[in-house]
């Protein structure tokens, strides 16, 4: 037998759709474990307006089961049994003895799937985990995303009953908004609802309505854009795109400004020229079949006009001052209240910064903000100041700089393309962090509302990738702490104990410690390299359990081969030489340290003996541990 | 084609059909039409209630002198309070487009995400803006907070932006250009009160006079709030407490348009008059509980 789930509801946020279906999928499998109960979670599919899951395969219901329970000794006399049956359900005659003990044979009657499911369904409707939820029937009524007007809920061809929200479950749907056949409700069974709603225009898969959206832009030249044709894939139920157009003239506007207009703002692809540059043009999806009489298209047309006009003033207006006459109206912008204000920001960032364009950039970097282009169009801090430096005759590099300094915006983003936009980006974002540990703004669990985390992600991704060498060692404890993790973070794809052992060896220097990094991936396969590491760990054992602390080896105090050979070998292993070839080297060392831990007793008598052999030891880790402490790695067979 | 004061007519006809009290705006300066005693304190408490009225609304940061085709100082929102929040509500809201001549089977109509959030009043509540082919033409929300205060009932607030509705019915592309009666465009009857008032409110409102008025309008509802915590009691002027409230509000948005709160200043300026907001709602939740009716 097969589920049907439809929850009907008001318009749910696009971006939080996904993750809901995710989640019924593992709340049905769930379910289904807990009750004991075979069945697949076939689909689980939304429109703004429903959330749908089909569990397919299911059985009628749970086996009849027979448990024996346990009850008192069967020293404890008759009542005791009397009352053991009582709440067995069973006659006293029944209960049989065993190891001493009365017990019961119960008889459990499964439950059918039908039940399990009326039972179960509000709890599972209901505790959906949105990120923001909303009551709709009074105060202390079940919360949900946007309410909740009517739910499917069929098995086989009946209707599993129960009620959620004051809202009882049926086999009646609902069509599109506007272009359903009728407003009545929609009789469906599981085997027409994804006909029956698309026969009412609501096409019920996501992968469906994207595809009807791309074959409806295929022949025009759309700048590709995922996450809007996402976000349009889940605000439509029946999704149309349609071409409109705009004046030429608008082109003479900063294209980033046009293009977020028409992104940020009406949500519209941009169209392209096959040149790359941008066409007056722009597709808007709209959630309906058609548009007959243009009224669709003139109306987007004329909105994104006004948008437009806004634009052309606010550039205009904002050419009356130039960025540099603006430095001084950046003391009354708040950077952050504990901290001061632009002004102060800025200064700090210029002393960051190498002389030259980088410095000219950091001092320009923030006057963007008093522009109304900004003001309106937050999202375009920055590139706002670029595109009006290089309008002002700043140099190309000082432009550039600026326009690319909040970059990288996520772990995805690429970095500044050029060195200026480098040091201004880590100057700015170092600058944030450090002032913002200074006054305590330091983030916790998930509340960082200052994005110090992305800031500090962006310095490691900057200093690795743009092979910058900017050394983090002399920022404060806290600050440390955190860049460690925004580091292990950025490594995330290497061996979480590679990732230790090479810090272990240091991380002032991001760089240097991707190339150790690199270096120990490629010799941790290699045939000396895991032993050794498992011998580095005795060698920190031995001398963490000697509290041992250093000395002199003493080569005349050696008294076995072992010791010996193994301090010639450590003479002659090259570690100036490449980090790879290094850690090769270093590998070589295994035959000397095996046999140095089977021939040789550390804790020798003589405590002579005894302090050179640690002392022994306590070089080959020193001098041998500065490219990766092989301590840290993670070996599945430890000797 | 319906002149402005037409729409009007039609929109208020349609909700009067649907069991609303037909109210005239607020005669004290509001940012929006939540703000009214109509919507603010009525959405407080268990007493069921519908009301619809258009609201003149000041923003006098958003003044251009009559300039700009779209922005304006003082523009005219439709309020609609519908207490509790009745099940097809969208249904009805859509109806109410249809009345004012827009056949939704020709044009594209969007559900998107908006929270409704003031800081001053300590309200918010959960909706969407409503896209009219890809315009904004009415915030729709569910109030969950008012004053502070969970919502006994939930009651839906629509807010019409009534400049653009009347706009997108013309087809016209500059507010100015409505036609506001027969004969009047909205520039005939409002463009004066948009240049003069950008004037005032950027270049000429005293600000040591607004700072003083502020200081004793604020003064005046706490003074009230703590003699109603002595003595609360049904004839208690709760409502001439929170008239002191939005007159706060008022001389805050003057002040701000006139660059005299400075970004630091802010924040603690919109906490006082949340403060007095809040602490007016507390008044009227109580004064409406039995023990204080009685």
């Amino acid at each position: 037998m097969d589920f049907l789930l439809e929850i009907g509801s008001e318009e749910i946020p696009d971006w939080m759709i996904e993750p809901t279906l995710d989640h019924l999928k593992t709340a049905f499998t769930k379910l289904l474990a807990d009750n004991k109960l075979k069945g697949e979670v076939a689909w689980a599919e939304a429109t703004p307006r429903r959330l749908a899951v089909l569990v397919t395969k299911l059985p009628k219901g749970q086996k009849t089961q027979t448990v024996t329970e346990t009850g008192p000794p069967a020293t404890a006399g008759p009542k005791a049994a009397e009352g053991f049956a009582r709440k067995m359900g069973v006659a006293v005659e029944s209960l049989v003895e065993s190891n001493g003990r009365f017990t019961a044979q119960r008889v459990i009657e499964g439950r059918t799937t039908g039940q399990i499911l009326a039972a179960a369904m509000p709890q599972l409707i209901l505790g959906i985990p949105w990120p923001k939820t909303m009551y709709w029937l009074g105060k202390g009524t079940p919360r949900f995303i946007r309410p909740i007007r009517w739910i499917v809920a069929l098995l086989g061809s009946g209707v599993v009953p129960f009620e959620v929200a004051g809202v009882a479950s049926s086999n009646l749907t609902q069509g599109h908004r506007r272009l359903a056949k009728s407003k009545k409700p929609i009789k469906i069974s599981i085997a027409n609802y994804e006909q029956k709603l698309l026969d009412n225009f609501v096409v019920l898969r996501a992968a469906a309505r994207r595809r009807k959206i791309e074959a409806g832009m295929e022949d025009i030249g759309v700048k590709p854009d995922a996450a809007l044709l996402h976000t349009l894939t889940y605000i439509t139920e029946y999704p149309t795109p349609i071409l409109g157009a705009f004046e030429e003239s608008y082109l003479s506007l900063p294209q980033e400004v046009l293009i977020t207009v028409m992104r940020h703002h009406q949500k519209y692809f941009s169209v392209l020229r096959p040149d790359g540059s941008l066409a007056p043009q722009f597709v808007a999806v709209m959630n309906t079949d058609a548009d007959p009489e243009g009224f669709v298209r003139s109306g987007n047309e004329r909105v994104l006009r006004a948008r437009f006009n806004d634009a052309r003033f606010f550039f205009e207006k904002d050419q009356e001052k130039t960025l540099a006459a603006r430095l001084d109206d950046l003391k009354a912008v708040t950077f952050q209240k504990e901290v001061g204000s632009y002004f102060e920001k800025i200064q700090r960032m210029m002393s960051l910064v190498p002389e030259g364009p980088a410095r000219r950039a950091a001092e320009l970097s923030k006057c963007d903000l008093t522009t109304e282009m900004v003001k309106e169009f937050t999202d375009l801090q920055g590139v706002v100041g670029g595109i009006y430096a290089r309008k002002q005759g700043e140099p190309e590099a000082v432009a550039q700089a600026i326009y690319e300094h909040y970059k990288p915006l996520s772990m995805e983003d690429s970095i500044p393309a050029t060195i200026e936009g480098q040091w201004l980006a880590l100057a700015d974002k170092l600058d944030t962090l450090r002032e913002c540990f200074r006054v305590g703004l330091i983030p916790s669990g998930s509340k960082d509302p200052f994005a110090l985390r992305r800031a500090a992600q962006g310095i490691v991704k900057i200093l690795v990738e743009g092979e910058i060498n900017l050394p983090l060692a002399n920022e404060s404890e806290a600050l440390k702490t955190f860049f460690e993790d925004r580091i292990r973070h950025y490594f995330r794809d290497y061996p979480y104990d590679e990732v230790n052992a090479a810090m272990a060896g240091g991380w002032s220097d991001l760089k240097d410690l991707k190339a150790r990094l690199e270096a120990l991936r490629a010799v941790r396969t290699t045939e000396n390299f895991e032993p050794l590491a498992a011998s580095f760990k005795r060698v920190k054992n031995i001398l963490e359990q000697a509290k041992f602390e250093g000395g002199p080896v003493d080569p005349a105090a050696f008294d076995d081969d072992a010791e010996r050979d193994l301090h010639t070998a450590m003479q002659n292993v090259r570690t100036g030489v490449g980090y790879r070839q290094a850690l090769e080297n270093i590998a070589t060392l295994r035959p000397a340290v095996d046999r140095f831990f089977d021939k040789v007793l550390v804790n020798a008598p003589d405590p002579r003996v005894r302090s050179n052999r640690l002392a022994l030891l306590f070089q080959l880790r020193e001098k041998f541990s500065r490219i990766a402490d092989f301590s840290e790695i993670v070996i599945a067979q430890v000797a | 084609m319906d002149s402005f004061q037409e729409i009007v007519f039609k929109l208020k006809k349609y909700w009067a059909d649907r069991g609303c009290v037909i109210q005239e705006p607020y005669d004290v300066e509001v940012g929006a039409g939540t703000m009214c005693p109509e919507t603010f304190l009525r959405v407080l408490g268990p007493k069921p209630y519908r009301v619809a009225y258009v609201q003149p609304s000041r923003r006098p940061a958003d003044g251009r002198y009559g300039e700009n085709p779209n922005r304006l100082y003082k523009h005219q929102q439709l309020q609609v309070i519908l207490k509790p929040t009745p099940k097809d509500v969208i249904e009805q809201y859509l109806g109410s487009l249809e009345a004012v001549g827009i056949d939704l089977r020709k044009h594209d109509i969007k559900f998107e995400e908006d929270n409704w959030e003031s800081p001053t009043l300590g309200a918010w509540g959960i909706g969407w803006q409503v896209m009219l082919d890809g315009l904004e033409i009415t915030q729709f929300t569910y109030f969950q907070q008012c004053g502070g205060i969970d919502l006994d009932l939930c009651p839906a607030e629509l807010t019409y932006g009534l400049e653009r509705l009347a706009a997108f019915l013309q087809n016209k592309e500059s507010v100015y250009d409505i036609e506001w009666a027969p004969g009047f465009t909205y520039a005939d009857v409002r463009f004066e009160d948009e240049r003069q008032n950008s004037v005032y409110n950027f270049e000429m409102a005293d600000v040591a006079m607004l700072w003083k008025a502020f200081e004793t309008h604020e003064a005046e509802a706490q003074r009230l709030i703590a003699e109603f915590a002595k003595a609360p009691s049904e004839r208690f002027p709760v409502l001439s407490a929170y008239d002191q409230v939005l007159k706060c509000s008022n001389l805050f948005n003057l002040l701000d348009a006139r660059g005299a709160i400075s970004v630091t200043e802010r924040v603690g300026v919109i906490a006082r008059v949340r403060k007095v907001a809040v602490g007016v709602a507390q008044m009227w939740v109580k004064q409406q509980t039995p023990e204080v009716a009685a």
